[in-house]
């Protein structure tokens, strides 16, 4: 069996994001930058159907992103995937979803797939679209946000749970399919350190957009960022103090009736 | 918030993918396996066993080993890395894997036959074995030669009898590198077993540092193993002390983490706490107290990273060692009593690392050669004259 996990680079969560100067991105500089976190039950997923088939299956990693994802790549090849698939090309700076999909379409396409795993949304943009157009793309089916999956014994269809308000919903999907996946899914495994130094000797796969058949970034003029902006800063803050705390508490009210005009 | 420990230099920019990989692993580990049982497990003076699996699954236990052997071949600076961060959780995890990489695993690779290289070391990485390194005794800290530990040759076993105390996971250990004297007075390895008759391993209490981690004594009463159990290719006391270099080394890797841990803790405290109706953080004698906890952790960070690659490229030397033990435990010891300091009256309870950290540094600054014995490691390299040798 071929299965798919799909992976992004993103900034790591506890990471300080500031915009940069132009107003076109963040400042990497000092950034930490790791596996999208819901992509690593996506990869927990795709370890734990390999090794339960056990028949020789394999995991295979498709990434689009720059050249510096390579670090997330390895670790999750550390983590046990075989090999992996980076599709890394200077036309695919600043891409939307509609790009990344048709991107990740045609190199999945290339490789062949049984099952694709991916997180339910990237944290960094929050988007979650990439799955749905993704699906569109291989005329496949889609279950989003699952927290589990079990694969039926014929591999041609697949059980799994979605989480929503107040309960739990059961789905039966035929297979090939794209399943997002969520917290609770599973307890991604770290990448040992074995598993780092055999890393190192598993095969990435760079490809350009041309190697893809692709000769013009698909989906630009969909839509477009047009500048990134900081939150705006909070409003000042007034401390009204006094000697006796009756009269701050005068005084705040009068600010707040004749300044503030709210009560 | 999670932790993000400063990096002043951009250190991160002289590490490779696999030092940074195996780092962000253990640091991980450390988060979500240590952090938040460590306050407990050192307030009841108990060492979190349910840790040594994980160690071992991830790789890091003895990392230098060869693969055969169950190791990873990791390089020395990737091995410091791992202590770094495993001492950021605690001196007592730390510790553990010192013990049982550097002091256990290691004389088993450096001197041992293949048989016990082959019988014991894949079994000490995947933590299915524990070890304990015995060389110091009630009157034998400072200066090991004068250990009284005997082991006399019958025929084809070895009997061993004295004592060894403050040894590290001694209780818990299913196996013992111990040092001894043969009847010539040269000093020999054994690998005692816990089942061996004669021998018992009652833990010390009452610590008030490293209390998430096992100290014992070992008591060796006509002890006989065969003599298959000695390490055959010792020479003396250089084989003990080879082994306290590798761990050594480890230690000062260590107080990096401490030192990160410590800076982390103590920047945002002083920015969350007001007092004067101002952070902490604006008054300047707050501010010179991170500023020289900035630059003590920049530069113990660097100097270990400097002996980490001459370790790689086989130009490592005990005085390299010697200078960043002393210079960076000492620094992570007077750091942690500054933050403790820090944070007030917060700053004498668990719920804070400072003083966790602070407690532990004093058993780090005595152990594996005291502050002063590497002092006098580097008078004699610079000197030529020996300080403590008594001969
Ligand atoms: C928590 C803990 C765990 C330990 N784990 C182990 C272990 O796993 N295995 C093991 O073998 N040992 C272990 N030790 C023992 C440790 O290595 C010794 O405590 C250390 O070597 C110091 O020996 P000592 O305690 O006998 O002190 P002493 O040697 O008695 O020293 C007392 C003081 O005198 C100073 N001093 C000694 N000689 C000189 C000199 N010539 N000039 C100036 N000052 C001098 C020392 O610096 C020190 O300040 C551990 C110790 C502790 C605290
Ligand atoms: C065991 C114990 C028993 C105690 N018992 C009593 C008791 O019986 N009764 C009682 O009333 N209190 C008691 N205290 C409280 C004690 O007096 C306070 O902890 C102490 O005054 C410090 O206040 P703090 O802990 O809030 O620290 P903070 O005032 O928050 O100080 C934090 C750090 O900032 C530094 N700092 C603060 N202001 C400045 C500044 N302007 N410039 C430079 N540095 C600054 C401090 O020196 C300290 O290092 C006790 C404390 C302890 C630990």
């Amino acid at each position: 069996m071929k299965i798919i996990v799909l992976l992004k680079r993103v900034p790591d969560t506890e990471a300080k994001i500031l915009i940069n100067q132009e107003g076109t991105g963040i400042r990497e500089d000092g950034v930490k930058f790791v596996i999208n976190p819901h992509d690593e039950y996506g990869i927990e997923e795709g370890l734990k159907l390999r090794e339960k088939l056990a028949d020789g299956s394999k995991v295979t990693v498709v990434c689009a992103g720059p050249e510096e994802a390579t670090e997330a790549i390895r670790t999750a090849l550390a983590m046990g995937a075989d090999d992996a698939v980076h599709v890394c090309d200077p036309k695919l700076a600043d891409p939307n979803p509609f790009t990344v999909s048709e991107v990740l379409a045609k190199a999945i396409q290339a490789e062949g797939f049984d099952v694709i795993f991916c997180g339910k949304q990237a944290i960094d943009d929050d988007l979650a679209q990439v799955q749905s157009i993704l699906a569109e793309k291989l005329d496949i089916p889609q279950v989003n946000n699952a927290t589990a999956f079990e694969m039926a014994a014929d591999c041609r269809s697949a059980k799994l749970s979605r989480r929503i308000e107040g309960g739990d919903e059961k789905i039966e999907t035929s297979m090939p399919a794209i399943i997002s996946c969520d917290k609770g899914l599973n307890e991604p495994r770290y990448a040992s350190l074995p598993g780092i130094m055999k890393a190192k000797k598993k095969e990435i796969r760079k490809k350009s957009l041309a190697d893809l058949g692709i000769a013009e970034v698909p989906g630009t003029g969909r839509s477009r960022v047009l500048k990134w902006l900081p939150l705006p800063k909070g409003g000042e803050c007034r401390i009204v103090a006094a000697e006796e705390t009756v009269d701050a508490v005068r005084e705040l009210a009068r600010l707040l009736r004749e300044e503030a005009k709210v009560i | 918030m999670a932790y993000q420990p400063l990096d002043f230099y951009n250190i991160e920019e002289l590490l490779n993918e696999e030092e940074i990989l195996i780092r962000d692993t253990t640091r991980k580990f450390v988060d979500k396996e240590v952090m938040p049982i460590i306050a407990e497990e050192w307030e009841a003076a108990t060492f979190p066993k349910s840790l040594i699996q994980k160690m071992a699954e991830l790789g890091i236990l003895g990392p230098f080993v060869p693969a055969k052997y169950g190791g990873s071949e990791a390089s020395y600076t990737t091995y410091g890395l791992i202590c770094q961060e495993l001492e950021r959780g605690d001196s007592g995890v730390r510790s553990f894997a010192s013990v049982q990489g550097s002091l256990v695993m290691y004389p088993i690779w450096k001197f041992g036959s293949e048989e016990q290289k082959m019988e014991y070391l894949p079994k000490l990485a995947s933590g299915k074995l524990i070890g304990c390194f015995g060389l110091t005794e009630p009157d034998a800290g400072s200066d090991p030669r004068s250990m009284i530990t005997r082991a006399h040759k019958d025929g084809n076993h070895w009997i061993l009898n004295g004592a060894k105390m403050w040894i590290t996971n001694g209780s818990m250990a299913d196996i013992a590198v111990v040092w001894a004297k043969d009847d010539e007075g040269r000093i020999r390895g054994f690998v005692v077993h816990k089942e061996d008759k004669g021998f018992s391993a009652p833990e010390q209490k009452h610590k008030v540092s490293l209390r998430a981690s096992v100290t014992s004594e070992l008591v060796f009463e006509d002890v006989r193993i065969p003599a298959d159990r000695e390490l055959p290719n010792t020479s003396d006391l250089k084989s003990p002390l080879m082994c306290l270099t590798s761990a050594r080394y480890g230690i000062a890797w260590g107080a990096v983490g401490v030192l990160q841990a410590v800076l982390d803790e103590a920047i945002r405290y002083s920015q969350e706490r007001i007092m004067f109706g101002k952070p902490i953080a604006s008054f300047q004698l707050t501010q010179q107290k991170l500023a020289e906890l900035a630059t003590d952790l920049s530069n113990s960070q660097l100097a270990a990273l400097r002996v980490g690659r001459l370790a790689d490229e086989g130009k490592m030397k005990h005085y390299h060692v010697s200078m960043i033990k002393r210079h960076n435990v000492n620094a992570a010891l007077l750091g942690a009593r500054k933050v403790r300091g820090m944070l007030g009256a917060n700053g004498i309870t668990l719920e804070y690392q400072a003083i966790r950290h602070m407690c532990n540094m004093e058993s780090v600054q005595t152990y594996e050669g005291t502050f002063e014995i590497h002092t006098l490691i580097l008078g004699e390299h610079l000197t030529g004259i020996s300080a403590f040798s008594n001969t």
